[in-house]
């Protein structure tokens, strides 16, 4: 089983649209996993329906217990997230700013301080309207682990993979390259990069490579909108030849993308079977790209 | 003066929106601009501006001194991240899942886990023709955010007194990022696209900046694509839209170049125009 990740640093470069139509292209071979779990996307696509959804407990959150507080201030003493609010001498935890971290629990002398688990999230197994199994989560509002959310919904992918002997994972991502892409690049075997040619989306494909390279990970590269600038378009080329990166495709700026989306289908389910055939012949022969590098 | 600039979303125009109101601000006021998506910072590459102060930023982490240590696996105990590790006679420290918490150190019999700082980034402070621009990128690898965004923005609060208009660009995503980057915020500009994915997202922003008790507004950009959801929605629950930003190949274009759009494009500085005397009705 071969799991793939599809990543791209800056935000909006298309990275869901084609995670999904690699999904449709890859029909029953394929897991497919939701992994930007602060603002999934892939659900409106691929329209899932859930059979089973759990909760997710991650970090703790600390209680003073009112009747057991001596209003000593060792725990706003300790705290380093600001996050014991004193109002009138009543002592209280500002549940945005605490961490979870348990200091002001050791400390408190009457142990009027506990720590509760907190429910961060929910994760589902679903089928997606093409039978495909989904793997997907939600994170709570302003919810801190979405790192560990985001390895629970790939342990989970894997899990169903090998139960229904699926030889692919695909992995959607999130943007940036902080703890939820940590997160998504541990233990993949390929990650596709899609960038677009403008001054930001080459930075920070630049950056989430410079992550990627400390994996070891194989990568291609789709460029996205690549006749937006095609000045541009040659820099990320030249660069993904210095990088040994697979150049996969180049897809044009099109707003059938969107029309696509708008009617919850992906770009190569869209229109008839003439519209869009160039676009849909770029993203299968980039499926098959991948499909023969991993095999 | 504290506004955010943020959506849920990645990719809907935070920084277009971001560059272009602190630029056109700038002409009558005074202004100071922060990236705070230290991930992955791109407000500077619109903005022709010469370096004027920059200093590495820390955080601390806790590292082992052998010669008192005891074993007593109190550190490891007291560690909620796993961040401190005993295996057999080492104790092993995880810089990247350490929250700097000081427990493990602070609460140590022997004195043997002292804090250090780390590196986790850099902070630069710019100045443009008529306004100040900040921004700090965090090291790649280095996972947390959040500790560089809280001094990033005590920084800012430092250097600049309180009615200088300071605009935030924020990362995208709901999580502890964008709750960091938004919580001191007096007024928050949720910028979306008129399409199923922004649409989404914006509403998982708006449940955040709610919870977070913040007053916002929307801002529509690539106005004319997609359909009209989103407006529907925030009629329907009375949520202000105070601007809609054209789509146009135009625009596209000169982002592409890392170009400012509205001394360009007419309909974008009137649409600037429009938050503006919004601003000002409310919080300005």
């Amino acid at each position: 089983m071969k799991e793939i990740v599809i990543i791209s640093g800056k935000g909006g470069t298309g990275k869901t649209s084609i995670t999904a139509s690699f999904a449709v292209l890859a029909g029953k071979d394929v897991v497919v996993a939701d992994c930007d779990v602060d603002a999934a996307d892939m659900h409106i696509l691929l329209q899932p329906e859930n059979k089973e959804s759990h909760d997710f407990f991650s970090g703790e959150l600390a209680l003073i217990d009112q009747d057991a507080c001596i209003q000593c201030g060792k725990c706003d003493d300790v705290c380093r997230f600001d996050a014991i609010d004193v109002t009138d001498g009543i002592y209280t935890v500002d549940e945005i700013s605490c961490e979870g971290c348990g200091y002001c629990s050791k400390v408190c002398p009457t142990e009027a301080i506990t720590n509760e688990s907190l429910n961060v999230g929910k994760w589902h197994i679903a089928d997606t309207r093409l039978n495909q199994p989904f793997v997907h989560a939600k994170l709570g509002i302003g919810a801190d682990n979405s790192g560990k959310l985001v390895a629970q919904v790939k342990n989970i992918a894997k899990e169903v993979a090998e139960e229904n002997k699926k030889p692919y994972v695909i992995v959607d991502g999130s943007p940036g390259v902080g703890c939820p892409v940590v997160s998504s690049l541990s233990g993949a075997h390929f990650v596709v990069l899609v960038t677009e040619p403008s001054v930001s989306g080459i930075h920070d494909l630049k950056r989430v490579y410079e992550l990627v390279k400390k994996f070891h990970i194989k990568a291609g590269c789709i460029i996205n909108k690549s006749d937006i600038n095609l000045d541009k378009t040659d820099e990320i080329l030249e660069f993904l030849r210095s990088e040994n990166i697979t150049h996969l495709a180049n897809l044009p700026y099109d707003e059938n993308f969107t029309k696509a989306m708008t009617e919850r289908k992906t770009i190569v389910e869209y229109g008839d079977s003439n519209s869009n055939s160039e676009i849909k012949e770029v993203i299968n022969s980039s499926w098959n790209k991948i499909k023969n590098i991993l095999n | 003066m504290k506004i955010a600039i943020a959506s849920g979303k990645g990719g809907t125009g935070k920084t277009t929106l971001s560059t272009n109101l602190a630029s056109y601000l700038a002409e009558s006021r005074k202004v100071v601009l922060t990236d705070l998506d230290v991930e992955e910072p791109n407000s500077g590459l619109f903005l022709k501006s010469e370096l004027f102060f920059s200093e590495d930023k820390y955080k601390m982490i806790p590292e082992w001194n052998k010669v008192d240590c005891t074993l007593c696996g109190e550190c490891q105990d007291n560690c909620n991240y796993h961040a401190v590790i005993q295996v057999v006679d080492t104790i092993m420290v995880f810089p990247e899942l350490c929250h700097s918490c000081f427990a493990c150190s602070e609460l140590c019999p022997t004195n043997s886990l002292p804090m250090i700082p780390q590196k986790m980034g850099e902070l630069q402070h710019f100045k443009t023709k008529n306004f100040d621009f900040i921004e700090s990128r965090l090291i790649i690898g280095e996972e947390q955010a959040v500790p560089l965004i809280k001094q990033t923005l005590d920084y800012v609060d430092s250097q600049f007194d309180k009615d200088v208009v300071k605009i935030y660009d924020s990362p995208p995503g709901t999580s502890c990022p964008v709750i960091e980057a938004t919580k001191d915020a007096d007024f928050i500009i949720l910028i979306t696209e008129p399409t199923p994915f922004g649409l989404n997202d914006v509403i998982l922003a708006i449940d955040t900046m709610k919870e977070l008790k913040k007053d916002f507004a929307i801002v529509i950009n690539r106005f004319g694509i997609g359909n009209d959801d989103i407006i529907k929605y925030c009629e329907e629950n009375k949520i202000d839209i105070i601007a809609k930003i054209p789509n146009q190949r135009a625009a596209a274009e000169l982002y592409s170049k890392g170009e400012l759009m509205y001394p360009k494009i007419p309909e974008v500085k009137a649409e600037l125009e429009k938050i503006v005397k919004y601003l000002e009705s409310q919080v300005l």
